[in-house]
Order: structure tokens, then sequence, then C-alpha cells
């Protein structure tokens, strides 16, 4: 955190002053280390096992924070009888085929549960238009958990519970049981954190949780880059939840996000499967129409229960006037999806020829995304390309001086892709909101205007979409039918945006107050409560709305911190509705109380019957915490007066998750996709239902005990420097920044330096079955070698800034990473990898092939190489476990 | 020589500005006091003097000396952080291999397994002019570019500086230098400009950790003591004030520091000493020189003149 | 005699490693000629303002502080006191979103500082928020539109408004070609995959939302940013 977020570290360096301690787990020391408490080295990819031995070590030692858990959580939710834990599957959950889960063992007794986090299509279960080969209770690979925090997964009816928690299939007791093998001596096993060195972790924890006192946890994609790292934050969720650390002061799971609006192009997505306030994209299914696609949740609990009026709203803020009940409020008009359409699926179909125009804006993917020979195999097989940036950045330049070019693979003559460069105008140029990693919008306004060419992305975006407009229009009477049809969706949208200036930028602020949404009567809205499903409000996104009210910019406000409370709610917006704590219901206890005077964060006001506190609280205001739904309720009324997790169709949070994830209900360590070592734990090395594609361009290492895992004998990790931003576009062009981290390095121990012939400031040669890097050597004994199951093992951080382009110029880490996924989220794995090093700068032409070939003939990689769903060694099963049945990691 | 000419030159001062000729009336002496342990080697600190001061990059240089890819301070660089590592025993929290600070590639670690008893510490500090109560510089400038401020702060003037150079060799710190591109001398101002309107000089607006504190000097002395007091309170026996004391070599830095280690650790002089202490002791046999040869001309035109 | 001396006390202080030659060339000569006034007047004040005068004259008898300041000295200001405006604005690095001071004058980026009024940064900011005057007025920015074509060797020039054409009409062209209405067995699906995109996390909210709004109008799907990367 003081690397990557230095700013935001002020606030931990604030608590450590006043008392907190600071406890920082890492692969490397870091700038963060060196502040911190204590520092924890463990071995990357490893940390599910971890955080599993502090979820084993609150459980086992009866440390949970009993109220909250039985209250708050679904602890005490008694899941069917089908369910099977990988306890006794030896590391997989029941329902597993095929390379994925059907997830109906999952569920809990008495329940239906309807559909997943990402996916609210349970056009199966509802309509019944799949056959018995799609199990109903299959996830489809889209959508996405990244939705918690907002949204979660529906079921219907009210399960059985066990307050008690003794219930054996309570989800408390299939905790206990699942996390029951992650004791200190496993988590060193698999970490390399000795068991001294846990316990120290564990009980300053557990010491720190409770009524009076909470711990936070922070992290950034050194958690979520993983093939299972959605269960790593679901891990943390656990912990979190279990020691009452959740919706309250001075807890949480703190994503520490990288770039400027990355939450806000997750809320308003530029991402292909959601609409904008997490809406899933529909799905392509026959019959489907409004009705049947919000039918799975108009039944539900919570908020997520209005979901009609949130996209009849969205859908009126795109096509106005042409949007009316009789026509579905153009519904129709939304692309359907068919599977997975991520970036990593996009650039494969690019190289196989079935994408033809490509936008990159502001991002840098021939040298900032992993595997990126794979990336720019995709660009130069376009038909056209727009980049647009401040800097001449490598995807701008890949035909002209690209590594392959470079290496003489190919030329800039046998590249068709045409590209258009377009300068664009920086943050002090326009204006607009940025929504920071809190969930808050902050405006910045236009200081200068942008010279020359230079736009804003507004800019581009709106005239680009007047031109094709005005385009089809005019051209209109010699379009077909077919293609006057598909054009109305064009020509209809609301496009007309007040523009300014000499050069005709549209108003920013027109835009966010399209966004914020609108009444009847073209009044700003001020909640998202006032939504409506008749056509009569429009919104172009949910969770944003308020952001306007009352006609003021409320992203735009300044007030002075100083001269407000520690909440600071007149500075800039927070989404939903100005909550600085989700959740925040949860630090009161069930009757309304705070459960600390220590802690009160919002609590229920007796005598105003009413909310109240330091913030907005995320609740029905005048809701008591007494109050007991109509059975025949739905949506936010069914929710009772002591259920805070208001968007969960229960009102409760997850320990255990009996639908939305693709990969199992709970977290489980598996190895990353290529790791040194086999699983400690279970027979199953890999997280089963991971998404690979072996392509020639993306092969991928032998692990563990299979053949050929010793050719990579080392773990590589890849990471930020404070000096730089991401993949350098925004800092390897600046003097200042550039001379402070002025070249590509990679760090290691003075242990393996010695056991490679590896000289300080000298170069070295990572290699990968997909490249092979070259890189100065910075020898540290920051960089510690591990004792992991009985072997030592070494580490090589490997920072990600740098690219042939700018001042300092160096090669792309992003080259060695093969392309494997979290199934739920399509995020890569970059945090764990294996690798081998040697001393000396790299080969170019033919000898770079020749290197990585001889590395991958040595170690006999095959394009089945890894990407089995299940494989591993099945692990003799201790006395105690008197499990030998059930198996199925064999085949 | 007048009696307080020692005075001026050397040992406690308690009013530099005055001494320059100010009224008693100019604001309080204002420095650094610069906390190395919360310093995060963000390095925001150099970054922000450069973008303020308008001083260009000077060096894509990487130096192997951990993540310090700056070096030294120098005229171009007038914020440096120092990053140290070493390996300590934390039950004793003392050094456990004294080498250079994070000079060259560490040697392995004698049988380290994890979970030894030895632990990595990461030291880092901002590195900036000290400010001196008696600044070598300025007394050896013989163009008068060197002026004490208002603020107690040691300012170079470029548009009277001739570059003689005769300042670089007489910091004790080795922080002023020359400018390549303008051979004039070069060095921190503490943001005199920004001093002028109420501002915190660019560095220590920046700092995310406030381990660069800027105010009156008095106040800083007050805080750092206390500060200190706090850290031995919590087992941090190491701490320690470095420049802060008036009675030092150079009367008392302006801008000072917390450390966690010896000085050189981090590169600085243990026992810094104003370079012209003994300037007086010479310059009495050089005033009677120069009285002698004054004689001598004096004699050759009252010879000559007629 | 007295320069002597202070070469002696030069050379005893100086550091390791620099050769006395070094001194000499730092040394060479600078130009302190300052443009004189023809004004008697003009020339008195000068000649008033010279340090030796205001040394004798003064407090500062050894000429080390206020007798040796130079007139440029005392005129000096910060610069962002001379700014025609400040804007309020947020840092464009990471999610943290430090508040910015952007100071303008004559229509250029002079200064960017920390806004201390932020509850989220109080006016700090980390190396590459602190270089972001440098980012924004950066003379490597691309200030023009390059274009290449297909199997070119080099970029070419090309104006604005061409550019947004030709770009207009690809989008038109490929979403005709690869336009998927429905597939085989005639479930709707109104989209072309012929279109990609790439790029959000930098942007601002309004101009995400017109991407995501104009592209779901085209039809384009594959509409992605770093927040999955």
């Amino acid at each position: 955190m003081a690397e990557a977020h230095p700013v935001g570290f002020q606030w931990v360096m604030e608590a450590k002053r006043r008392g907190a301690k600071i406890i920082h787990v890492d692969p490397r020391f870091t700038r963060t280390s060196a502040m911190a408490d204590a520092f924890v080295p463990l071995r990357a990819g490893s940390d599910v096992a971890f955080l599993g031995g502090l979820i084993n070590h609150v459980l086992s030692g009866e440390h949970y924070f009993r109220d909250y858990v039985v209250n708050y959580t679904n602890a005490p939710m008694i899941v069917g009888e089908e369910f099977v834990d990988t306890e006794d599957l030896d590391g997989l959950f029941s329902g597993f085929a095929e390379g994925g889960y059907d997830t109906t063992s999952w569920h809990y007794e008495g329940s239906r549960v309807n559909a997943s986090a990402g996916e609210r299509d349970r056009w199966d279960e509802l309509f019944g238009e799949q056959g018995p080969e799609h199990p109903s209770g299959r996830e489809t690979p889209t959508g996405g958990p990244e939705r918690a925090g907002s949204g979660g997964p529906v079921y219907r009816g009210i399960p059985e519970t066990d307050p008690t928690l003794n219930h054996p299939r309570c989800v408390f007791q299939i905790l206990k049981r699942h996390f029951a093998r992650y004791t200190p001596e496993f988590v060193e096993q698999a970490c390399g954190v000795e068991p001294g060195r846990f316990r120290e972790v564990a009980e300053a924890l557990v010491a720190n949780s409770g009524p009076e006192r909470t711990s936070a946890f922070a992290y950034a994609v050194g958690w979520t880059h993983h093939t299972l790292g959605v269960q790593y934050i679901r891990a943390a969720s656990i912990l979190q939840l279990l020691l009452g650390n959740i919706g309250r002061p001075g807890g949480g799971i703190l994503a520490l996000r990288g770039h400027a609006s990355i939450q806000g192009s997750t809320d308003i997505p530029t991402l292909f499967d959601l609409l904008p306030g997490y809406i899933p994209m529909p799905q392509a299914h026959r019959n489907l129409n409004l009705d049947t696609f919000v039918a799975a949740d108009s039944a539900a609990k919570g908020y997520w229960g209005n979901m009609r009026s949130y996209l009849v709203s969205l859908l009126k803020a795109w096509w106005g006037e042409h949007a009316t009940a009789d026509n579905d409020f153009c519904f129709d008009r939304l692309p359907r999806l068919t599977g997975d359409h991520g970036n990593f699926r996009t650039v494969m179909d690019q190289i196989d020829g079935k994408v033809r125009g490509y936008f990159v804006i502001g991002e840098n993917p021939a040298v900032g995304t992993a595997n990126s020979h794979q990336q720019r195999m995709g660009l130069a097989n376009l038909d056209w390309l727009v980049v647009r940036d401040l800097n001449m950045i490598e995807t701008a330049t890949f035909w002209k001086d690209g590594p392959e070019v470079e290496n003489g693979e190919t030329r800039p003559e046998d590249i068709g892709t045409e590209v258009f460069f377009l300068p664009a105008a920086a943050h002090t140029e326009k204006d607009g909101t940025f929504t920071n990693t809190q969930r808050m919008l902050q405006w910045h306004h236009k200081a200068v205007e942008p010279e020359h060419d230079q736009r804003s992305d507004l800019w581009f975006y709106y005239h680009l979409g007047m031109r094709i407009r005005s385009k089809l229009r005019e051209r209109q009477g010699e379009r077909t039918a077919e293609q006057r049809e598909r054009d109305r969706q064009l020509l209809e949208l609301t496009w007309d945006y007040p523009t300014e200036g000499e050069i005709v930028e549209p108003d920013a602020a027109a835009v966010l107050r399209e966004i914020n949404g609108t009444d009847a009567a073209d009044t700003a809205l001020t909640a998202y409560t006032q939504l409506r499903s008749d056509g009569s409000t429009r919104c172009g996104c949910w969770i944003y709305c308020g952001v306007y009210a009352e006609e003021v910019n409320q992203a735009a406000r300044r007030k002075p911190g100083a001269e407000q409370s520690w909440t600071a709610l007149e500075w800039g917006w927070a989404w939903p509705a100005n909550r600085r704590i989700i959740y925040n219901r949860a630090s009161a206890d069930p009757e309304g109380n705070p459960w600390s005077a220590r802690k009160a964060y919002v609590w229920w006001d007796p005598e105003q019957g009413c909310w109240t506190g330091h913030d907005v609280p995320d609740f029905d205001a005048g809701k008591p915490p007494d109050h007991e739904p109509d059975p025949e309720a739905s949506g936010p009324e069914a929710l009772r007066g002591s259920e805070p997790f208001v968007m969960q169709s229960d009102g409760r949070a997850w320990l255990y998750a009996p639908t939305g994830l693709l990969d199992g209900p709970l977290p489980a360590h598996y190895e990353p996709q290529e790791s040194p070592l086999s699983n400690a734990f279970y027979g199953v090395q890999r997280n089963p239902a991971r998404q690979v594609y072996p392509r020639p361009e993306n092969p991928y290492h032998p692990s563990g005990t299979e053949t050929g895992s010793a050719v990579f004998p080392y773990v590589f990790t890849t990471f930020r420097l404070t000096e730089h931003h991401t993949a350098g576009g925004m800092s390897r062009w600046l003097p200042h920044l550039s001379e402070l981290a002025p070249a590509m390095f990679v760090e290691l121990s003075p242990e393996l330096a010695a056991e490679r012939q590896l000289r300080h400031l000298g170069w070295a040669t990572v290699i990968t079955a997909r490249a092979a890097i070259e890189a100065r050597v910075l020898i540290t004994q920051r960089m510690m070698p591990l004792r992991v199951g009985g072997t030592t093992l070494h580490q090589i951080g490997i920072p990600w800034h740098w690219g042939p382009n700018g001042l300092t110029t160096g090669d792309a880490a992003n080259e060695l990473l093969g392309v494997a996924l979290d199934p739920n989220v399509h995020i890569m794995e970059t945090k764990a990898g294996t690798c081998d090093v040697r001393p000396g700068r790299r080969p170019h032409g033919a000898d770079l092939r020749r290197l990585i070939d001889d590395y991958r003939s040595r170690a006999g990689i095959t394009e089945r190489t890894g990407v089995d769903p299940v494989e591993g060694t099945p692990h003799p099963r201790s006395d105690a476990d008197g499990h030998g049945e059930g198996r199925a990691n064999d085949e | 020589m007048s009696p307080d000419t020692g005075n001026r030159l050397s040992g406690p001062l308690p009013d530099p500005s005055q001494e320059a000729g100010y009224p008693p009336e100019h604001p309080q002496r204002s420095g650094f006091f610069t906390d190395t342990s919360v310093c995060i080697g963000c390095k925001a600190c150099e970054v922000a003097c450069k973008e303020w001061n308008l001083l260009p990059e000077d060096g894509l240089n990487l130096t192997g000396m951990s993540y310090d890819n700056t070096g030294d301070l120098g005229a171009d660089t007038w914020r440096h952080v120092a990053f140290v590592e070493q390996r300590i025993d934390p039950s004793t929290r003392s050094r456990v291999d004294i080498g250079m600070p994070g000079m060259g590639a560490p040697e392995p670690a004698p049988q380290q397994e994890a979970g030894d008893a030895t632990e990595v510490r990461w030291l880092m500090s901002s590195d900036v002019c000290k400010h001196c109560t008696h600044a070598a510089c300025l007394d050896v400038c013989p163009t008068g570019a060197l002026f004490r401020s208002e603020h107690g702060t040691v300012v170079v003037q470029d548009d009277v500086c001739n570059g003689c150079g005769y300042c670089v060799p007489a910091c004790p710190y080795g922080v002023i230098d020359m400018r390549p591109d303008t051979g004039g001398a070069s060095k921190c101002t503490l943001c005199q400009d920004r001093l002028g309107e109420g501002m915190t000089p660019a560095c220590a607006k920046a700092c995310p950790t406030e381990s660069i504190q800027y105010g009156p000097l008095d106040e800083l002395r007050e805080r750092a003591e206390q500060r200190v007091e706090q850290l031995h309170e919590q087992g941090v026996t190491e701490a320690r004030l470095y420049g802060h004391d008036p009675r030092d070599g150079v009367g008392g830095d302006g801008a000072f520091f917390l450390l966690l280690d010896d000085p050189e650790v981090y590169g600085l002089p243990p026992d810094p000493v104003v370079t012209t202490r003994d300037l007086p002791a010479m310059a009495k046999y050089a005033a009677a020189a120069a009285g002698a040869v004054a004689a001598t001309i004096a004699g050759c035109f009252l010879g000559g003149g007629r | 005699m007295i320069a002597d001396t202070l070469d002696r006390v030069a050379v005893a202080a100086r550091p390791e490693g620099q050769s006395v030659s070094r001194l000499h060339r730092l040394a060479r000569a600078r130009s302190i000629a300052r443009e004189r006034a023809d004004g008697g007047e003009q020339r008195m004040r000068e000649w008033l303002r010279w340090p030796v005068i205001r040394q004798l004259t003064g407090a500062d008898s050894l000429g080390r502080g206020h007798a040796a300041r130079s007139e440029r000295t005392d005129s000096e200001r910060a610069r962002t006191s001379e700014a025609d405006s400040v804007v309020g604005s947020i840092c464009p690095y990471c999610a943290v979103g430090c508040a910015q001071r952007i100071y303008v004058r004559d229509g250029a980026v002079s200064q960017i500082e920390g806004d201390p009024d932020s509850p989220v940064s109080r006016g700090r900011l980390c190396p590459k928020g602190a270089a972001s005057r440098s980012l924004v007025t950066s003379p490597s920015r691309q200030a023009r539109v390059r274009y290449r074509r297909p199997h070119g060797t080099d970029w070419e020039d090309l104006d604005l408004d061409t550019a947004l054409d030709m770009i207009a009409e690809r989008v038109i062209r490929t979403r005709d070609e690869t336009w998927e209405s429905s597939t085989e067995d005639g479930t709707r699906l109104n989209r072309t995959t012929g279109i990609a995109s790439l790029g959000g996390a930098t942007l601002d909210n309004e101009e995400n939302y017109l991407m995501k709004k104009l592209y779901t109008a085209l039809g384009a799907i594959q509409i992605e940013n770093q927040a999955r990367i």
C-alpha cells in the first residue's frame, strides 16, 4: 500500500501513530513492510491457505463474534444433504463434471436458489428451455461476483436455519469441517510461514476484533490476479464476517484500486457482461423479454427486487420517448451475449480473424497485458485500430518497432492493420468525475483548453456518435429494411448533449445529470428509491442516482475536510446515496444500538424513530430494528429490521455461497496454474474450474511433480513501484519519474544470485515457455528464500512498468505470463508463476526463439500441459479423516 | 575583530536572521524536521521539489543502492531519499552485518532460514540542505550570492553568483553544487519564494506521511524531542536526533533529522563542523599581512606621486 | 590573500574525489553585469543597493543577509500567486483520488499542488501526483493525429476531422459486414462481434457512459477495460 497508494497509506500511518498494529503479508519485503510492525513473507499464490488458517484459528478457538455471526451472516442456514465438501472429494466440491460445477447441490435445504451473483439469468429454471445436458444449477461463465458490494444472488423460499449453529449441515458447521484442515502446520507447508509467526498474526487479529475493536484488510491485485482470485476475496470476507469486521468503522476488506476511475469504469461498465449499475447484460435466449429478464429478481428480497425500475429507467435514459411500455422500453435493442466476450477471448478472436476493428482508449495492452505477444498478434491481425493516449505508447507503434519486428519475426510491410493515433486531452483539459477506490465520485474541473488535435474521450465518442448517426441518416434511402431496423437503435438514441467552446466540447455535467436521472418533469432525481418501472423516470446508472440531487453537481462539492465531521459527507459524493461505509446497519446490534460506544457509527434513535449516526444509514431510515415484514412482501419491504445486508436476497452476508460462484461455495487452496509444488491440501492441484486457453502462443508449464516442472524452478510475482504507473504510459515519458526508477530490473535474494551466478547490477534473463526477457539484477535481502514443503523456494520480483518506448525502456514483464483465468471474473493470474533465470542478456532474433523452444522441449511442454481441469497426486488420508472414497481426481 | 565574531562563525546563535541584519520583527526561523521513522521512501519530496523549482532530470542511472537511483544531493537534486537495507536482530535491534548502506550486492545471510532470528530493516530518509546556523557556503561566498534569509535559511541568488565554486567544498555536508547548464551554484532554497507567500515548501507539502515537517524551528525541535521520547517508550531505542543541537559543529541545522541508526549509515557526516570555524584565526594573520601590503602600496604612491 | 585563505579552506574541505581542476572549471566566469539605467537617479539607487554600501550602512555588517539580497531576490514571488486562475481537480493516476489544485497562467498549467482541503489526501501527493504538471505539459505528449495506412512503414499526417470521418466509416462498414441478427435457431442476438474496445479505467465516468451507450446502440459487446486486466 505504501508502494502503490502512498497517499492513502497516510491513514495507515495515522492509525499506527494511534496504536494500531500493522501486519504486512507479501511475497516481497516492500516499502509497506518497512513500516509494518510485523512482516510475514509467504509464497506467492498461497494466500487462501494462509487465510484459511486464520479462519480455522477463529473457528476452532471459538474467537468469532457470535452475535454478529448468528444474526448477520448465513451461518445458521442449513445446506441440503446433497452437498459434499472438498474434505470428502479430495479437493472437489459436489457437482463437478466436464471442467465445471453444477451448483444445485450447494443450495440450502428448503430453498430454491435462483441465480448467480453475476448472472441473474435463471432462464433454464424459470422457463425450462434447455435440456438435461445443461444442469439447471449450472452457473454461466459470464457476469461476475465483482457485483458484490452492490448486488447479490437471489434465491426464493425461506431456508431452514439453526440459530444454535449446531446442526451438522448448517453453514457454520460446514465451515468448521472445511477449514479444520488449515492448521498452522499445513499453512507452513503451503505458504512457508512458520507456525510461530502465523500464530502471532492470528492472535493479533483476534485480539483486535469484537464489539470494542475492528480490524481492516487492505488488498490489491496481489489477491485478485490469480486463477482463484475471487476465492481469495471470499476467504477474506469469511474471516472478516466471523470477526464482525464488516459494515463497521475501522473494518472492511478494502480494495486498493490502481486507476483513477477503475471503480467508475466498473460501475458504469466498459465491461462486456454488465450494464450500468451492475445490471447484467442479457444472454441470448428464445423468448427473452423485459419481463422474463427481470423475473428472477422481481420476487426477491432486498434492493435488487427493484431491478425492473433500474433497468427501465436506464432504457428510458438511452432511448427516451422511443422507449415505451408497448415496446418493452426498447429492451430488444440490447445486444445479447453468448458466453465469454472478455478481453482475452476477444484477442484470441482477433488472432483468429473474427474481430476487425479495435478501439484502445487509455490502455496499453502491447506491454500491459499478460502474454503481451498474444496481444500484439491480435493487434497485427485487425483491419483497423484506433489508439487514444497522451503519449506514443507501444500499442500504437507495435507495427513499427514492436518486439516481433525487432526480432525479425515480421516486418511492418507484412502487417495490414490500419492505425489511427488520436492524441487525448489530459485531466486538466476536461471536466468530469473519477470514482475513487472508496466509491466516491469527485469532479475535476477543466483548467485549460487542450491543444491542437488533443481531445477528451467525451468529445471523441460524442462526435463519433454524431458522425455515424448523420451518415446513417443520410443513407437511409439506400439501406435495406434490415439495416434500417438496426440503424434505429442508433438514430433514436438520446444523443443531444449541449456543447461549448470552439472545439464543440460536450458538457460533461449534462452527461452526469443524465446518469443521475430525472423524473417526468425533467427534474433531477435525488435517490434511486424514486426510480419507477413505468417509464416515468430516466436514469443512466441507478447506483449513481443522487449525484446530481437538487440540480447540484454533488461530486463537485469541496467543503474542506477540516470543517466537517470525520466522515466528511460534504466532500464529493459516494454511491450509493452518499454512504461512506456500505452495510453500515451492521455497525449496530440487532436491537439497533452500537455494538460499543467506541465503535458507534449508525444506530436507531427510538425518539426520532429513525436510523441516524455519523454516516448516511445504509438502511430504510424509518424501519425499526424489530420490524417483521409481511410474509408476502418482496424487495426492500421484505427485509427485517435486523437484516443489514440490504442488497443480498436474505439480508445476510454469506459465509457460504449457495450460488453465484463457478468454482465452489467455499474457498479451497489450489496451487496457481504454474507452481513448483504439489498441492499440500488436496489431490486436486489447480482450481478445477479455472479458464485455460491452450494455444500455440500460450503454452503452460508443468507443475509440482509433473515431468519437466523442474525446468522452471522459481516462483515469480509481478509488482508495481511507487515511481511508475501501470504499463508506464503515464510515467515512462516523464523525466522526474523516469530518473527515480530508470531501468527494468528484477529483484532476488543473495542466495538465488549465488545459485545462478547473478551479479548485482548485471543482466539476467528470465525465461518462461512464452518468452525470455532481460533485466538488470537487484540483489536484495528483502527477497527471502522460503522453506516450503521441506525445500528452499526462491521467488523473483518483477516490476511490470517497462516497455520499448519512452524515456526509460526495457522488456515488459507481461511477455512472461501465460493467460489462465479465474472463472468467475475472467481475470488472469499474474501474481504467481514459474520461471527460470540465468545470467546475461537475452538473445535476439532466431536465437531468442531457439532459447524458448529449448526450454519448452526440455520441460516436455505440449498443448495439453497444465490444461486438464483436475490433475494431481491423490494424498493419503490421515486416519482422523476417515474418508477413503469419493475422490474424483483421476480422470 | 569584534568580540562576537566567534559567535558569527561557530557555536550557538539563537537568531541568525537578526545577526544577518534583519529587524527584530523578522519571521521566526523556519526549517525542516525530517522524521525518518515514518518515511515510506516514496520520493514525492524529490519530485515535488523538482516540479516546483523547475529542476531538470539529472541522470537515468540505476545505482544498485537499493531503490535509491538519485544517489546524492546535487545542483539539480535538492531532495534525496536514501534507502538502507539491513539485517537486524529483532531482540536487540542491532545490525547483524555492518556494511556500506545499501552499496553493492549484499552477501547471503549465514545459514538464513525462515524464522531465523534476523529480520530485514529498510531505512529511508529524505536528505536536504541543512540550512546551517553557521553556513560555510555563505561565509566563503565572495560575491554575496549566498545570503541568510529573513526565515533564517540559506539561499543562493542566481543573478549574483559568478560561479566561483568556493561554496562547493566549503559545505560540510557536500550539499551545494554547480549547475552545469548555468554554471551557478545551486541548492535547496527551502522554497524561499513559497515562504514569502506563507506557503509550505513543496517537499513538506507533498510528503504523504508527514515525514518532512516544516515549521518554526523551535517548535520543530520540541516536537522532535517528544517524538524521540515516544519512540523510546515504544521500544525503538535506536531513535535519535541529528542536527538539532545548537552546540554542534555548525551551530545546529535548520533542517534536522530523526534517525534510526548512526548518521554514517544514511550517508550523513557524524560530526559536521563548519569549515570556516578557524577563519577568524586565519583572518587575523591575513589582516596583519594585508595591512603591511597596504602600507607598502601607499608608500609607493606617496613616493611616486611627485 | 583572503582569497588564498579561502582557497585553503576550500581545498581542505573538498570532498574526496573532486579534483581542483573541476573546481576551476566550475568557477568559469559568469556574467553578472546587470542592465544599468541611464538616469542618474536610477544610477544612484542602484549604487545605494550595492551590497558594500548596505553592508557598511546597515545592521548586516558582514554582508551575509539583508545587505546581500539582490533586487530580483526581493521581488521574487511564488508563481502560484501570479496565477490567473486556480481550478479544483483530482489526480489522474491511482484510485486514492487525491485532490489537486491546478494553477493556470496565460492559458497554460503553471503548477499543480495537492489540495489541503481534501479529507482524502489532505494536500499530499505521491511522486506521480507531484509529477502531474509534467504529465500534462510534457513535450513528449502527442498533439497531432497520426495515421498509419495498412502495410505502411511510417506515420503520416491526418486531419482530425478526416480521421473522425474515416473511423465513422469503418465502424459503419464493419458493423454492416459483421452484423449478427440472430443465431441459427432464430434466437435474437442483435449485435456485432467485429468491433471491440479496451479502456476506461483512466477515463471519466461521463466518458465511460458515452462509450457504453454508443457501443451498446451499435451492438458491440466486446467492451472491456483494465478492471479485468
